[in-house]
This record gives C-alpha cells, structure tokens and sequence, in this order.
C-alpha cells in the first residue's frame, strides 16, 4: 500500500465513522443545550433505532429503507413518552440526578436489549443496493455503504443546519437556547418546543444507530460502550449547537481512524489528550458560546 | 448593631434549654450517637456469624470506603466527576507494583498508595476544577480514560490487558498472613475503613467540612465571605482521592490481583449508584448503598446479570424521580411520619 492509499483509506473510513458519531450524538448536544439534561442515556435511542431496525427487516420482512423511516418513528414515539413522563421531571434537577437517572436507563434499557435479542451484536443486513465496492479510477475503491453514510451524515447535517438557521422553528428554539426566561415571556411554548426538540433528537440518534449498524454494532452494551465518543463530540462541539457537534465528530472519526491505522499501540491515548487539552483551553467546547 | 452574642440570642430556642438551636445543631453533630456504632457492631457480628462470606465482606468493605472517599466529594462538596475509578486505579495499581517489586509490607504500602493518589488527585483537580458542569465530568472521566490508556500500553510494567500478577505481600504486621480463606483481608480492611471513618467524620463536621457544603450550596456567597473556595475544592479533591487511593490499595493487597476496570467508566459509574442508592452527604449512605449493591449484586448477578441490571436500573430512576435521598432519607421520611403521628 502506499502513501496516497492509505490517506484515502483513513479520510474514508474516518469520515464515515464520523458521520455516524455525528447523527448519533447531536440530538444530545441539542437537548443538552436547550434543556440542560445531561442525558447520558441519549445512545440507548440510537441503539433502540438499531433493534427496531433488525426487528422489522428479520421478522416482519420489512425492506431496509422503509424498515428504518419506521425505526426512527418508533423510537421517536418512545422518546416522546420518556420525555412526557420521565425526563420532564429532571429538567430543573441537579446534574447528579440527571447523571443517576441516565444510567439508570441506560441499565435498563441494556438489560431489556440483552432480554430480548440476547448478549450478541445483532447482524443488520445491508442492502445490495448500497453494499459491495464502488471502482474510481487510480486503482482506488470505495464501499458504497461508507460513501451512503458520508452522504447521509452531510444530509442531516445540511437539513439541520437549514432548520435552525433559516426557519421560524429554529429562531425559536435559537431563542430558548439563549434566553429561555425571555423566549418564553414572549410567548414561547416551550414545554411543546422541548416535547419536539428531544423527540427530533431521539430520532436522529435512532437514524444513526440504524444506517450505522454495520459501523458500530448494535449489541446491549451499544450505550455505555460508546458514551464516551457521543460525550467528547458533544463536549467539544459546544452545547446546543448543530455546527459544533458536526466538526468535533469529523475531527474524532478522522483522529480515531489515523491513530487505528497509524498508531493503534497507542489506542486511545492521543485522544484523551487531546480532549484533556481542548476542554482546558475552552471549557464550553470548541466552537460553543461562552 | 448587633452583637455576636445578640445573633445568637435571635435564633429561636427550641431545642436544649440555654442552647440556641443552630448552635445546639452544630455542636451535636459532632457528638456520637448510639445508632452510630450500628455499622461497626454488625461488621463485627459478620465476623462471627458469616465466616464463609470473608471474601465477599472485604470486597464490601473496600467499596464502602471508595464509596465513603467519594461522598466527601459529592455529597459535601457538590463536585460530580465521572472519573473517581482513576484514584481508586492509582491507588491499587502502586500497591500492586510495590507488592510485585520487592516491597512486601502492606501496611506501608498502603499509606504510599494513598499517598501516590492524593498526589496525582491534587495535580488532576488543580487542572480540572478550574471547570464546571459538562466539561469537568468529562475532564475527570478524560483523566481515568489516560489512565486507562496507559495501564492498557505498558504492558512490560503492568501486565497490560491480562492484569497484574505476581504480587508477593508480607503478613500483616509481620505476624498475620492473607490467608485464601479472607479473614486477615476482612478484619484488616474493616480497621482501615474505621480510621478512615473517623478520620472523615471528624473533617465534615469541622469548620472545613462546613465550609464546604456552604460552597456546594452557594459558592458566590462563600467567596464573598472571603472562603477560598478553590482552595477548599482542591484540598477535598485531594483528600478524597488518597482514600479513594488506599480503598484501591487494599482491593489489590486482599485480591493479589489488578485489572484494567479498576479504571473504567464503570467503576466511576458504580461508585456512584452506590451512593446515590444509599444517599448522599451524610457518611452512612456510602455503608448502606455499597452493602446493599454489592450483596444484591452477588446474590442476583450470578444467575441472572440481565435481571440485576434491570433491576438496579429502576431503582436508580424511580429514586431519582420520587426520593431524592437514597435509601436512609426513605428511613428518614418513614421515621418523621411516624414521629408526627404520635406527636401531633
């Protein structure tokens, strides 16, 4: 292999990881912008959207893309209840209830997970459609399914981006991220407003574990194993923002994927160090509000 | 103006006669009460009537400590990490190399260890408590993860992923062995964590341990009061790293064995469902919440894990939900209730 390939190899790779880690974490970033949960258990969406996945193609025979618009709808309505009944009531709480309450769901929903469709990563099947190798010229080849992720990511991204930044919508939840007490003296319902901001959030969880199924696997341990990464996107990102979470998960897939191919002795350590350094410099993450 | 003596007058005296109440509060704290020696009492009775639980007995000792190392931490200075398994790591993983290198004597051992914790808990909180909310949980857990990292790498020195082994220990005080059988590691791991009770007990009840919940409560006035509030942050940071330290010392010293999870995400996490199960700031919710957990944990874990995880997990939501105490302030609310009944 020689210089160029290799390069390829860790862009591609690392940018398809880190379009999953995108859509999976900015429904956090947002909630925890806007509502100020520390929902730690926001994996256990996106992990629910990869079972509801696998449920619907394996039993019910359901086609991969109308199987996931349907996972997306299910967890969103999951969301909705959790939301309604459950979080609601931490909004105003300390970060420790918040923490707690997470991990407790997130226990619950791992035992549920494991209950259900037992200890192992469950196989999502891709579609031939978007699986198999795609020839460009130089020798170089692309799995379609990556080149489906970077395209799904850059998508969501675009959409949400347009949403937030363009549309009445936006303003408004632009305006209970900044000033809540004023948005809502406005007029703002906000309760409706953050019913929809953390189901919206749920559902893009649900679309990453779904499409990223074969990037990240969907098993039990899908919350706690990959908290820490949703974490570092969010906490580097900045809170509440759609841009930030979109360039720290790019900078963490691209820095994942060089330090698996070029250092993997070394695992993990770069990383820390950098987040270590990033959050001490700017503690509000790199790209959020002071 | 008022005086000292015209404030303390104000307060309404309900309490002892002659004694204002918020200073009657103050200083009865400090006293002990009988209910106290109950954790004490019933370690000693384990020892008589459970022989066979040695092993387990130690381990929940160990965690009551951690859990109690922590509670310093959380429930009087309102500090949330997610990273508190780094001290414990440290600490266990000196003691383990000391062992593994030539120094056999634990007790020794043990104080280098905790040493070695607070050391680095002063370094790591002198960098990390600069910060607030999400970034000071994530920088804690990013400090436990280095950690993690680097245990996992240095394989020649630690045993990398396999664990570290080959601990060779001294007997205890040069006379009593660590037996396969737990009692030496049981009774030596319930002294250490009465010293440290006492230790601890008496440091939240002086005018520092005061000073801290003030700070959880309301660090801008504090400031105002001319607290150094950095300053009591970094100390109880330090603090509760060397016993979280000296917990992990004597989990490697009783188990003769280190793992790498003595660093992960999970330790951090249990620690606290520990407490928060038990109930925060108050010292006893660390002995009730690690008993608890680990007792249900081995009774429930062994046949059914999925079961436990499950139900641990509900727990911790509906105690979040309708009980913010933990499992005393549930005794506290029963025992009020029944107070008032009976004195209406």
């Amino acid at each position: 292999m020689n210089t160029a390939n290799i390069l390829v190899g860790i862009a591609f790779s690392g940018a398809a990881y880190a379009m999953v880690l995108y859509m999976t974490s900015v429904g956090l970033s947002v909630t925890m912008g806007l509502l100020g949960v520390a929902n730690l258990a926001h994996g256990a969406f996106a992990m629910a959207g990869g079972y509801f996945l696998v449920t619907f193609m394996d039993r019910l025979a359901v086609p991969f893309g109308l199987a996931v618009v349907l996972a997306c709808v299910a967890v969103g309505g999951l969301s909705l209840v959790l939301e309604r009944w459950v979080y609601a009531r931490v909004y105003k709480a300390t970060e420790l209830d918040q923490v707690v309450l997470s991990m407790g769901l997130i226990f619950v929903g791992t035992a549920i997970a494991q209950f259900v469709f037992g200890a192992q990563p469950v196989r999502v099947v891709i579609p031939d459609a978007i699986g198999g190798q795609l020839a460009a010229g130089g020798g170089f080849t692309f799995p379609v399914y990556r080149i489906f992720l970077i395209v799904t990511g850059l998508a969501i991204f675009a959409g949400l981006w347009v949403t937030i930044e363009k549309t009445l919508i936006g303003a408004r939840i632009r305006s209970a991220v900044d000033n809540r007490a004023m948005a809502e003296a406005l007029g703002l319902n906000s309760k409706q407003l953050f019913a929809a901001v953390f189901a919206l959030g749920s559902v893009l969880a649900a679309l990453g574990g779904a499409v990223g199924a074969d990037v990240m696997a969907i098993e039990p341990e899908y919350a706690l194993k990959h908290l820490v990464y949703f974490l570092i996107v969010v906490a580097v990102g900045g809170l509440g923002s759609v841009k930030g979470p979109f360039l720290a998960a790019l900078l963490l897939g691209l820095g994942d994927a060089t330090c698996k191919i070029l250092a993997p002795e070394f695992g993990g350590i770069f990383i820390y160090i950098a987040l270590f350094l990033i959050l001490l410099v700017k503690p509000n993450g790199l790209f959020g509000r002071a | 103006m008022m005086t000292h003596s015209d404030v303390i007058n104000s307060v309404p005296q309900t309490a002892t006669p002659g004694t204002p109440a918020a200073v009657h509060q103050l200083l009865s704290a400090r006293r002990f009460r009988p209910a106290e020696t109950l954790p004490w009492v019933l370690a000693m009775a384990a020892y008589f009537v459970l022989p066979q639980y040695f092993q387990l007995g130690a381990q929940i000792l160990i965690m009551v400590l951690f859990a109690l190392s922590f509670d310093l931490l959380l429930g009087y200075g309102g500090i949330v990490t997610l990273g508190h398994a780094a001290y414990f790591g440290a600490g266990a993983y000196t003691a383990g190399l000391l062992a593994k290198y030539g120094w056999g004597e634990p007790l020794s051992a043990l104080l280098v260890s905790g040493l070695v914790a607070g050391i680095l808990g002063t370094l790591a909180g002198a960098v990390i408590l600069r910060t607030r909310g999400l970034a000071l949980l994530m920088l804690g857990m990013a400090v436990s993860l280095l950690l993690l990292e680097l245990a996992n790498n240095l394989t020649d020195i630690t045993g990398g992923a396999d664990g570290l082994q080959g601990m060779n220990l001294s007997p205890l005080l040069g006379q009593f062995d660590f037996d396969m059988f737990g009692k030496t590691a049981y009774v030596y791991s319930l002294a250490v964590l009465f010293v440290a009770w006492l230790l601890l007990r008496h440091l939240v009840n002086s005018p520092f341990g005061r000073s801290l919940v003030g700070i959880r409560q309301n660090p801008a006035r504090m400031q105002a009061l001319g607290v150094s509030v950095w300053a009591r942050r970094l100390t109880a940071f330090a603090i509760s790293s060397a016993l979280a330290g000296i917990a992990g010392a004597l989990s490697a010293q009783t188990s003769q064995f280190v793992s790498l999870s003595v660093f992960g995400l999970e330790l951090s996490g249990m620690v606290i469902v520990m407490l928060v199960m038990g109930g925060t700031g108050r010292l006893y919710g660390a002995f009730v919440g690690a008993t608890v957990y680990m007792v249900a944990q081995d009774m429930l874990s062994k046949d059914q894990p999925t079961t436990w995880l499950f139900w641990i997990g509900l727990l911790l939501i509906l105690l979040v939900l309708f009980n913010r105490g933990g499992l005393l302030g549930l005794c506290d609310a029963a025992r009020r209730r029944i107070v008032n009944k009976e004195a209406p």
